[in-house]
Protein backbone atom coordinates (compact mmCIF):
# COMPACT_ATOMS: atom_id res chain seq x y z
CA UNK A 1 0.00 0.00 0.00
CA UNK A 2 1.17 3.37 -1.16
CA UNK A 3 2.74 5.65 1.71
CA UNK A 4 2.60 9.05 1.76
CA UNK A 5 5.31 11.71 2.42
CA UNK A 6 4.82 14.16 4.94
CA UNK A 7 6.86 16.97 5.42
CA UNK A 8 6.38 19.27 8.06
CA UNK A 9 7.44 21.32 11.18
CA UNK A 10 7.69 19.90 14.77
CA UNK A 11 8.11 21.92 17.55
CA UNK A 12 10.26 23.80 14.90
CA UNK A 13 11.64 21.39 13.97
CA UNK A 14 11.72 20.25 9.68
CA UNK A 15 10.67 16.84 9.43
CA UNK A 16 9.90 14.40 6.77
CA UNK A 17 8.37 11.12 7.33
CA UNK A 18 6.02 8.24 5.85
CA UNK A 19 2.53 8.10 6.02
CA UNK A 20 0.42 4.85 5.79
CA UNK A 21 -3.29 5.36 4.36
CA UNK A 22 -5.49 6.19 7.17
CA UNK A 23 -2.95 6.35 10.07
CA UNK A 24 -4.14 8.96 12.43
CA UNK A 25 -1.69 11.91 13.59
CA UNK A 26 -0.55 10.24 16.95
CA UNK A 27 0.13 7.07 15.68
CA UNK A 28 2.31 9.14 13.26
CA UNK A 29 3.94 11.04 15.30
CA UNK A 30 4.90 8.11 17.97
CA UNK A 31 5.73 5.62 15.47
CA UNK A 32 6.89 7.55 12.49
CA UNK A 33 8.69 10.33 13.91
CA UNK A 34 9.31 8.91 17.42
CA UNK A 35 7.40 11.35 19.41
CA UNK A 36 6.27 9.69 22.49
CA UNK A 37 4.69 12.56 24.32
CA UNK A 38 1.30 12.47 22.92
CA UNK A 39 -0.64 9.63 24.32
CA UNK A 40 -3.08 7.25 23.42
CA UNK A 41 -5.93 6.92 25.66
CA UNK A 42 -9.03 5.78 23.33
CA UNK A 43 -8.85 6.92 19.55
CA UNK A 44 -12.15 8.32 19.86
CA UNK A 45 -11.85 11.82 20.76
CA UNK A 46 -12.73 11.55 24.43
CA UNK A 47 -9.69 11.86 26.67
CA UNK A 48 -7.52 14.76 25.11
CA UNK A 49 -4.58 12.24 26.17
CA UNK A 50 -3.37 12.62 22.45
CA UNK A 51 -3.68 16.80 22.30
CA UNK A 52 -1.51 18.35 20.42
CA UNK A 53 -1.60 21.90 18.56
CA UNK A 54 -1.73 22.37 14.31
CA UNK A 55 -0.45 26.09 13.71
CA UNK A 56 -1.21 26.74 17.16
CA UNK A 57 -4.54 25.11 17.65
CA UNK A 58 -5.43 22.14 19.99
CA UNK A 59 -6.85 18.81 18.17
CA UNK A 60 -6.65 15.56 18.99
CA UNK A 61 -4.43 13.90 17.44
CA UNK A 62 -6.08 10.28 16.80
CA UNK A 63 -8.77 12.36 14.81
CA UNK A 64 -6.32 14.08 12.22
CA UNK A 65 -5.41 12.08 9.31
CA UNK A 66 -1.63 12.44 9.69
CA UNK A 67 -1.28 13.30 5.73
CA UNK A 68 -2.91 16.81 6.22
CA UNK A 69 -0.26 18.04 8.46
CA UNK A 70 1.82 18.92 5.30
CA UNK A 71 3.52 22.06 5.79
CA UNK A 72 2.11 22.60 8.83
CA UNK A 73 3.29 23.22 12.26
CA UNK A 74 2.59 20.30 15.04
CA UNK A 75 3.01 21.16 18.58
CA UNK A 76 3.84 18.52 21.36
CA UNK A 77 4.36 18.55 25.04
CA UNK A 78 8.01 17.63 23.88
CA UNK A 79 8.48 20.95 23.09
CA UNK A 80 7.84 22.78 25.76
CA UNK A 81 11.41 22.36 27.86
CA UNK A 82 14.15 24.16 26.20
CA UNK A 83 17.17 21.76 27.06
CA UNK A 84 16.97 21.19 30.87
CA UNK A 85 15.34 24.77 31.41
CA UNK A 86 11.43 23.48 31.88
CA UNK A 87 8.37 25.41 30.57
CA UNK A 88 6.91 27.45 33.91
CA UNK A 89 3.90 25.22 33.41
CA UNK A 90 6.06 22.01 33.45
CA UNK A 91 7.75 23.00 37.15
CA UNK A 92 4.29 24.69 38.55
CA UNK A 93 2.83 20.58 37.35
CA UNK A 94 5.73 19.54 39.48
CA UNK A 95 4.96 22.17 42.67
CA UNK A 96 1.01 21.22 42.99
CA UNK A 97 1.38 17.73 42.01
CA UNK A 98 -0.56 18.23 39.03
CA UNK A 99 1.01 15.18 37.63
CA UNK A 100 0.18 11.87 39.40
CA UNK A 101 0.50 8.57 36.69
CA UNK A 102 1.34 10.93 34.61
CA UNK A 103 -0.64 9.49 31.39
CA UNK A 104 -3.04 12.95 30.89
CA UNK A 105 0.18 14.90 31.15
CA UNK A 106 1.35 15.84 28.12
CA UNK A 107 -1.86 16.75 26.89
CA UNK A 108 -3.11 19.00 29.83
CA UNK A 109 0.43 20.58 29.15
CA UNK A 110 -0.25 21.49 25.55
CA UNK A 111 -3.95 22.61 26.12
CA UNK A 112 -2.84 24.73 29.03
CA UNK A 113 0.11 25.97 26.93
CA UNK A 114 -2.31 27.03 24.18
CA UNK A 115 -4.68 29.08 26.31
CA UNK A 116 -1.95 30.71 28.34
CA UNK A 117 -0.46 31.97 25.09
CA UNK A 118 -3.76 33.32 23.78
CA UNK A 119 -4.95 34.27 26.77
CA UNK A 120 -1.93 35.39 29.66
CA UNK A 121 -4.58 35.70 32.34
CA UNK A 122 -7.34 33.41 32.52
CA UNK A 123 -10.04 33.01 34.90
CA UNK A 124 -10.63 29.84 36.44
CA UNK A 125 -14.18 29.17 34.59
CA UNK A 126 -11.35 29.76 31.45
CA UNK A 127 -9.14 27.00 32.76
CA UNK A 128 -11.54 24.80 33.89
CA UNK A 129 -12.71 25.21 29.97
CA UNK A 130 -9.34 25.17 28.28
CA UNK A 131 -8.91 21.82 30.22
CA UNK A 132 -12.41 20.16 29.78
CA UNK A 133 -11.73 18.05 26.50
CA UNK A 134 -8.96 16.75 29.00
CA UNK A 135 -9.59 13.99 31.05
CA UNK A 136 -7.65 12.91 34.49
CA UNK A 137 -8.28 9.68 36.09
CA UNK A 138 -6.00 10.60 38.90
CA UNK A 139 -5.84 14.27 40.49
CA UNK A 140 -9.45 15.16 40.35
CA UNK A 141 -8.43 18.74 38.37
CA UNK A 142 -8.14 20.94 41.25
CA UNK A 143 -4.03 20.32 41.14
CA UNK A 144 -4.07 20.89 37.71
CA UNK A 145 -6.52 24.32 37.49
CA UNK A 146 -4.27 25.65 40.87
CA UNK A 147 -1.20 25.06 38.77
CA UNK A 148 -2.08 26.72 35.57
CA UNK A 149 -3.22 29.61 37.52
CA UNK A 150 -0.29 30.15 39.29
CA UNK A 151 1.71 30.49 36.39
CA UNK A 152 -1.24 32.77 35.29
CA UNK A 153 -0.67 34.60 38.24
CA UNK A 154 3.15 34.72 38.35
CA UNK A 155 3.05 36.01 35.24
CA UNK A 156 0.56 38.93 36.14
CA UNK A 157 3.38 40.00 38.76
CA UNK A 158 6.04 39.53 36.51
CA UNK B 1 -7.61 -0.38 5.07
CA UNK B 2 -8.44 2.77 4.05
CA UNK B 3 -6.95 4.37 1.00
CA UNK B 4 -7.31 8.32 0.92
CA UNK B 5 -8.16 10.31 -2.54
CA UNK B 6 -7.14 14.26 -2.98
CA UNK B 7 -8.77 16.59 -4.41
CA UNK B 8 -8.23 19.86 -5.81
CA UNK B 9 -11.45 21.06 -5.39
CA UNK B 10 -14.97 19.74 -3.83
CA UNK B 11 -16.29 19.18 -7.51
CA UNK B 12 -13.69 16.63 -8.33
CA UNK B 13 -13.92 15.02 -5.09
CA UNK B 14 -17.81 15.43 -5.72
CA UNK B 15 -17.39 13.16 -8.69
CA UNK B 16 -15.46 11.32 -6.87
CA UNK B 17 -18.02 9.44 -4.34
CA UNK B 18 -19.57 7.09 -4.34
CA UNK B 19 -21.06 3.81 -2.13
CA UNK B 20 -17.50 2.87 -0.44
CA UNK B 21 -16.75 6.05 0.14
CA UNK B 22 -16.42 8.68 2.76
CA UNK B 23 -16.15 12.47 2.72
CA UNK B 24 -13.52 13.96 5.05
CA UNK B 25 -14.31 16.92 6.84
CA UNK B 26 -13.17 18.10 10.05
CA UNK B 27 -13.09 14.18 11.07
CA UNK B 28 -14.32 14.09 14.55
CA UNK B 29 -16.22 11.10 13.84
CA UNK B 30 -14.98 9.89 9.81
CA UNK B 31 -11.66 9.26 11.82
CA UNK B 32 -13.34 7.34 14.55
CA UNK B 33 -14.26 5.12 12.25
CA UNK B 34 -10.91 4.89 10.99
CA UNK B 35 -9.32 4.04 14.02
CA UNK B 36 -11.87 1.64 14.59
CA UNK B 37 -11.62 0.03 11.29
CA UNK B 38 -15.43 0.38 10.39
CA UNK B 39 -14.71 3.03 8.09
CA UNK B 40 -15.12 3.04 4.06
CA UNK B 41 -12.58 1.87 1.57
CA UNK B 42 -12.34 5.29 0.48
CA UNK B 43 -11.66 8.52 2.49
CA UNK B 44 -11.95 11.56 -0.05
CA UNK B 45 -10.60 15.40 0.86
CA UNK B 46 -10.38 18.49 -0.72
CA UNK B 47 -7.07 20.67 0.28
CA UNK B 48 -8.25 23.38 -2.02
CA UNK B 49 -9.04 26.66 0.07
CA UNK B 50 -12.37 28.35 0.12
CA UNK B 51 -14.18 25.85 1.59
CA UNK B 52 -13.82 27.82 4.91
CA UNK B 53 -15.06 31.05 3.88
CA UNK B 54 -17.65 32.89 5.92
CA UNK B 55 -19.38 35.67 3.85
CA UNK B 56 -22.26 38.36 5.04
CA UNK B 57 -24.52 39.00 2.21
CA UNK B 58 -27.80 41.23 3.13
CA UNK B 59 -29.38 39.17 5.76
CA UNK B 60 -28.15 35.73 5.32
CA UNK B 61 -24.94 35.07 6.05
CA UNK B 62 -22.89 31.80 3.85
CA UNK B 63 -21.11 29.46 6.12
CA UNK B 64 -18.31 27.29 3.61
CA UNK B 65 -18.09 23.41 4.61
CA UNK B 66 -14.69 24.01 6.02
CA UNK B 67 -15.98 26.35 8.97
CA UNK B 68 -15.38 25.14 12.06
CA UNK B 69 -17.03 25.44 15.61
CA UNK B 70 -14.61 27.87 17.01
CA UNK B 71 -14.49 30.26 13.03
CA UNK B 72 -18.00 30.01 14.15
CA UNK B 73 -17.40 31.67 17.79
CA UNK B 74 -14.67 33.64 16.14
CA UNK B 75 -17.20 35.56 13.99
CA UNK B 76 -19.24 38.58 14.93
CA UNK B 77 -22.08 37.85 12.36
CA UNK B 78 -22.37 34.51 14.10
CA UNK B 79 -23.09 35.78 17.14
CA UNK B 80 -26.71 34.27 17.31
CA UNK B 81 -25.00 30.89 16.79
CA UNK B 82 -22.65 31.50 20.01
CA UNK B 83 -24.39 29.43 21.94
CA UNK B 84 -24.70 26.76 19.90
CA UNK B 85 -21.27 26.25 18.81
CA UNK B 86 -19.85 27.06 22.49
CA UNK B 87 -21.46 23.96 24.06
CA UNK B 88 -20.46 21.45 21.25
CA UNK B 89 -17.55 19.00 22.75
CA UNK B 90 -14.82 20.03 24.15
CA UNK B 91 -12.05 23.42 22.94
CA UNK B 92 -10.22 20.57 20.93
CA UNK B 93 -13.48 19.21 18.99
CA UNK B 94 -14.17 22.41 18.45
CA UNK B 95 -11.09 23.67 16.30
CA UNK B 96 -12.16 20.32 14.41
CA UNK B 97 -15.67 19.71 14.19
CA UNK B 98 -17.23 21.35 10.96
CA UNK B 99 -20.81 22.73 10.30
CA UNK B 100 -21.54 21.04 7.47
CA UNK B 101 -20.13 17.63 9.17
CA UNK B 102 -22.73 17.98 12.33
CA UNK B 103 -25.54 17.68 9.50
CA UNK B 104 -24.18 14.49 8.72
CA UNK B 105 -23.37 13.46 12.73
CA UNK B 106 -25.34 10.48 13.65
CA UNK B 107 -27.53 10.40 17.16
CA UNK B 108 -27.00 11.92 19.85
CA UNK B 109 -24.85 14.90 17.91
CA UNK B 110 -26.16 17.37 15.20
CA UNK B 111 -26.62 20.20 18.16
CA UNK B 112 -25.68 22.49 15.60
CA UNK B 113 -27.97 20.88 13.10
CA UNK B 114 -30.63 21.41 15.49
CA UNK B 115 -30.13 25.13 15.39
CA UNK B 116 -29.74 25.36 11.56
CA UNK B 117 -33.15 23.41 11.20
CA UNK B 118 -34.89 26.16 13.53
CA UNK B 119 -33.66 28.80 11.78
CA UNK B 120 -34.81 27.78 8.48
CA UNK B 121 -30.89 27.49 6.98
CA UNK B 122 -30.86 26.52 3.20
CA UNK B 123 -27.71 24.15 2.21
CA UNK B 124 -26.31 24.51 -1.19
CA UNK B 125 -24.47 21.26 -2.69
CA UNK B 126 -21.00 20.99 -4.51
CA UNK B 127 -21.21 21.95 -7.67
CA UNK B 128 -25.24 23.43 -7.53
CA UNK B 129 -26.30 26.63 -7.89
CA UNK B 130 -29.78 26.71 -5.80
CA UNK B 131 -30.16 26.02 -1.85
CA UNK B 132 -32.52 23.26 -0.67
CA UNK B 133 -33.72 23.08 3.36
CA UNK B 134 -31.72 22.07 5.66
CA UNK B 135 -34.51 19.55 6.76
CA UNK B 136 -34.44 17.91 2.89
CA UNK B 137 -30.84 16.88 3.71
CA UNK B 138 -31.34 15.55 6.95
CA UNK B 139 -34.55 13.66 5.83
CA UNK B 140 -32.41 11.89 3.67
CA UNK B 141 -28.36 12.03 4.38
CA UNK B 142 -27.43 9.00 2.51
CA UNK B 143 -28.18 10.46 -0.87
CA UNK B 144 -27.57 14.34 0.00
CA UNK B 145 -24.25 14.43 -1.79
CA UNK B 146 -21.65 17.02 -0.45
CA UNK B 147 -21.97 20.40 1.18
CA UNK B 148 -20.65 23.34 -0.31
CA UNK B 149 -21.83 25.80 2.21
CA UNK B 150 -24.74 26.29 3.96
CA UNK B 151 -26.71 29.78 3.88
CA UNK B 152 -28.32 31.47 7.69
CA UNK B 153 -30.66 34.27 7.47
CA UNK B 154 -29.73 35.62 10.61
CA UNK B 155 -32.45 36.49 12.95
CA UNK B 156 -34.02 40.29 12.49
CA UNK B 157 -34.06 39.95 16.50
CA UNK B 158 -31.40 38.21 17.78
CA UNK B 159 -33.23 37.60 21.04
CA UNK B 160 -36.10 35.95 18.93
CA UNK B 161 -33.49 32.83 18.93
CA UNK B 162 -33.10 30.50 21.77
CA UNK B 163 -30.85 27.64 22.27
CA UNK B 164 -30.37 24.90 24.91
CA UNK B 165 -27.94 22.38 25.47
CA UNK B 166 -29.06 19.17 28.18
CA UNK B 167 -26.52 17.09 28.91
CA UNK B 168 -25.20 15.53 32.16
CA UNK B 169 -21.55 16.47 32.43
CA UNK B 170 -20.74 20.12 31.86
CA UNK B 171 -18.92 21.00 30.24
CA UNK B 172 -18.66 18.62 27.28
CA UNK B 173 -21.40 16.18 28.00
CA UNK B 174 -23.09 15.04 24.71
CA UNK B 175 -26.85 15.27 25.38
CA UNK B 176 -29.91 14.22 26.09
CA UNK B 177 -31.08 16.61 24.10
CA UNK B 178 -31.00 19.76 22.33
CA UNK B 179 -33.54 22.48 21.70
CA UNK B 180 -33.24 25.28 19.44
CA UNK B 181 -36.69 28.04 19.14
CA UNK B 182 -36.83 30.81 16.65
CA UNK B 183 -39.76 33.21 17.44
CA UNK B 184 -40.20 35.94 15.38
CA UNK B 185 -42.63 38.03 16.28
CA UNK B 186 -45.21 40.79 14.78
CA UNK B 187 -46.82 43.30 17.04
CA UNK B 188 -45.95 41.02 19.75
CA UNK B 189 -47.94 38.03 18.12
CA UNK B 190 -45.70 34.55 17.14
CA UNK B 191 -45.21 34.32 13.61
CA UNK B 192 -43.34 31.73 11.97
CA UNK B 193 -42.64 29.43 15.24
CA UNK B 194 -39.69 27.25 14.48
CA UNK B 195 -38.88 24.61 17.04
CA UNK B 196 -36.59 21.79 16.73
CA UNK B 197 -35.08 19.13 18.93
CA UNK B 198 -31.95 17.45 18.45
CA UNK B 199 -31.54 14.08 19.93
CA UNK B 200 -35.09 13.48 20.16
CA UNK B 201 -35.22 10.98 16.79
CA UNK B 202 -32.34 9.98 14.56
CA UNK B 203 -31.54 13.05 12.88
CA UNK B 204 -32.89 16.56 14.47
CA UNK B 205 -36.91 17.34 14.38
CA UNK B 206 -38.93 20.24 14.18
CA UNK B 207 -41.76 19.87 17.25
CA UNK B 208 -44.75 20.77 15.25
CA UNK B 209 -46.83 20.53 18.77
CA UNK B 210 -44.71 23.85 19.89
CA UNK B 211 -44.95 25.52 17.06
CA UNK B 212 -48.61 24.91 16.72
CA UNK B 213 -49.15 26.30 20.28
CA UNK B 214 -46.60 28.68 19.48
CA UNK B 215 -48.17 30.02 16.22
CA UNK B 216 -50.24 33.66 16.66
CA UNK B 217 -49.66 34.06 20.43
CA UNK B 218 -47.94 36.32 22.87
CA UNK B 219 -44.82 34.37 24.52
CA UNK B 220 -46.24 34.23 27.78
CA UNK B 221 -47.46 31.03 30.75
CA UNK B 222 -50.00 30.19 29.14
CA UNK B 223 -48.09 29.70 25.35
CA UNK B 224 -45.33 28.58 27.02
CA UNK B 225 -47.61 25.93 29.22
CA UNK B 226 -49.23 24.83 26.29
CA UNK B 227 -46.02 24.07 23.89
CA UNK B 228 -44.02 22.39 26.94
CA UNK B 229 -47.34 19.95 26.46
CA UNK B 230 -47.55 19.81 22.96
CA UNK B 231 -43.74 19.11 22.69
CA UNK B 232 -43.37 15.75 21.68
CA UNK B 233 -46.15 15.39 20.10
CA UNK B 234 -45.65 12.43 17.27
CA UNK B 235 -41.43 12.10 18.29
CA UNK B 236 -40.01 8.84 19.20
CA UNK B 237 -36.78 9.99 20.60
CA UNK B 238 -34.49 6.66 20.61
CA UNK B 239 -33.14 5.03 23.98
CA UNK B 240 -29.36 4.84 24.46
CA UNK B 241 -26.49 5.10 26.73
CA UNK B 242 -26.88 8.69 28.02
CA UNK B 243 -30.61 8.39 28.58
CA UNK B 244 -33.92 6.35 27.32
CA UNK B 245 -36.61 7.27 25.16
CA UNK B 246 -39.42 7.79 27.84
CA UNK B 247 -36.95 9.72 29.92
CA UNK B 248 -36.65 12.42 27.40
CA UNK B 249 -39.92 12.09 26.21
CA UNK B 250 -40.75 13.29 30.25
CA UNK B 251 -38.40 15.98 30.11
CA UNK B 252 -38.33 17.25 26.38
CA UNK B 253 -41.17 19.77 27.71
CA UNK B 254 -39.53 20.89 30.83
CA UNK B 255 -36.73 21.80 29.12
CA UNK B 256 -38.26 23.42 26.56
CA UNK B 257 -40.52 25.55 29.30
CA UNK B 258 -37.41 26.56 30.62
CA UNK B 259 -35.77 27.54 27.35
CA UNK B 260 -38.70 29.65 26.22
CA UNK B 261 -39.48 31.03 29.84
CA UNK B 262 -35.58 32.53 29.58
CA UNK B 263 -36.61 33.67 26.35
CA UNK B 264 -39.35 35.63 27.52
CA UNK B 265 -37.06 37.67 30.02
CA UNK B 266 -34.98 38.78 27.59
C1 LIG C 1 -15.40 14.00 21.95
C2 LIG C 1 -16.48 14.41 20.98
C3 LIG C 1 -17.52 15.23 21.42
C4 LIG C 1 -18.52 15.63 20.54
N1 LIG C 1 -19.52 16.44 21.01
C5 LIG C 1 -20.49 16.83 20.17
C6 LIG C 1 -21.56 17.66 20.63
O1 LIG C 1 -21.59 18.07 21.80
N2 LIG C 1 -22.53 18.01 19.77
C7 LIG C 1 -22.53 17.57 18.47
O2 LIG C 1 -23.45 17.93 17.72
N3 LIG C 1 -21.55 16.80 18.00
C8 LIG C 1 -20.53 16.41 18.81
N4 LIG C 1 -19.54 15.59 18.34
C9 LIG C 1 -19.64 15.04 17.00
C10 LIG C 1 -18.89 15.80 15.92
O3 LIG C 1 -17.66 16.30 16.38
C11 LIG C 1 -19.68 16.98 15.35
O4 LIG C 1 -20.97 16.55 15.03
C12 LIG C 1 -19.01 17.61 14.14
O5 LIG C 1 -19.72 18.78 13.77
C13 LIG C 1 -18.85 16.69 12.96
O6 LIG C 1 -18.11 17.41 11.98
P1 LIG C 1 -16.72 16.94 11.34
O7 LIG C 1 -16.30 18.00 10.41
O8 LIG C 1 -15.75 16.54 12.38
O9 LIG C 1 -17.21 15.65 10.58
P2 LIG C 1 -16.46 14.44 9.92
O10 LIG C 1 -16.07 13.45 10.95
O11 LIG C 1 -15.41 14.91 8.99
O12 LIG C 1 -17.68 13.88 9.08
C14 LIG C 1 -18.88 13.44 9.69
C15 LIG C 1 -19.85 13.00 8.60
O13 LIG C 1 -20.23 14.11 7.80
C16 LIG C 1 -19.89 13.89 6.45
N5 LIG C 1 -19.46 15.19 5.91
C17 LIG C 1 -18.53 16.04 6.44
N6 LIG C 1 -18.43 17.15 5.69
C18 LIG C 1 -19.29 16.99 4.64
C19 LIG C 1 -19.64 17.78 3.50
N7 LIG C 1 -19.08 18.98 3.27
N8 LIG C 1 -20.57 17.29 2.64
C20 LIG C 1 -21.16 16.09 2.86
N9 LIG C 1 -20.86 15.30 3.91
C21 LIG C 1 -19.95 15.74 4.79
C22 LIG C 1 -18.79 12.87 6.50
O14 LIG C 1 -18.68 12.16 5.30
C23 LIG C 1 -19.24 11.99 7.64
O15 LIG C 1 -20.24 11.12 7.24
C24 LIG C 1 -18.50 15.19 19.20
C25 LIG C 1 -17.45 14.37 18.76
C26 LIG C 1 -16.45 13.99 19.62
C27 LIG C 1 -15.34 13.13 19.12
S1 LIG D 1 -6.55 9.25 22.25
FE1 LIG D 1 -7.19 11.01 21.22
S2 LIG D 1 -8.76 11.75 22.48
FE2 LIG D 1 -8.24 9.89 23.46
S1 LIG E 1 -2.36 12.11 36.39
FE1 LIG E 1 -3.15 10.16 35.94
S2 LIG E 1 -4.66 10.61 34.46
FE2 LIG E 1 -4.07 12.56 35.10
Amino acid sequence: MAKTPVTFTLNGQSKSAFADPGQNLLDFLRRGVGDLTPKFGCGQGTCGACTVTIDGETRLSCLVLAETVYGREVGTAAGLADGAALDPLQTVFMEHFAAQCGYCTPGMLVSARALLDRNPRPSREEVIEAISGNLCRCTGYEPIITAILAVAEGRARA
Amino acid sequence: MTVVETYPTLDQAARAMGGDAAFLGGGTLVMRAVNEGVAPARLIRVTGPGLSELRVSGDSVRIGAGVTMADVLASRDLEFLHPVARVIGGPQVRNMATVAGNLFAAHPFGDFAAALLALDARVIGAGQGGARPVADVLRDRARAGLVAAIEVPRPRDPKAFGFLKVSRVKPRGVSILSIAAYLPREGGRIRGARVAFGAMGPVPLRSSGAERALEGQSLGAAAIDSAASAATEGLDPPTDEIASAWYRKEVAGVHLKRLLTDMERR
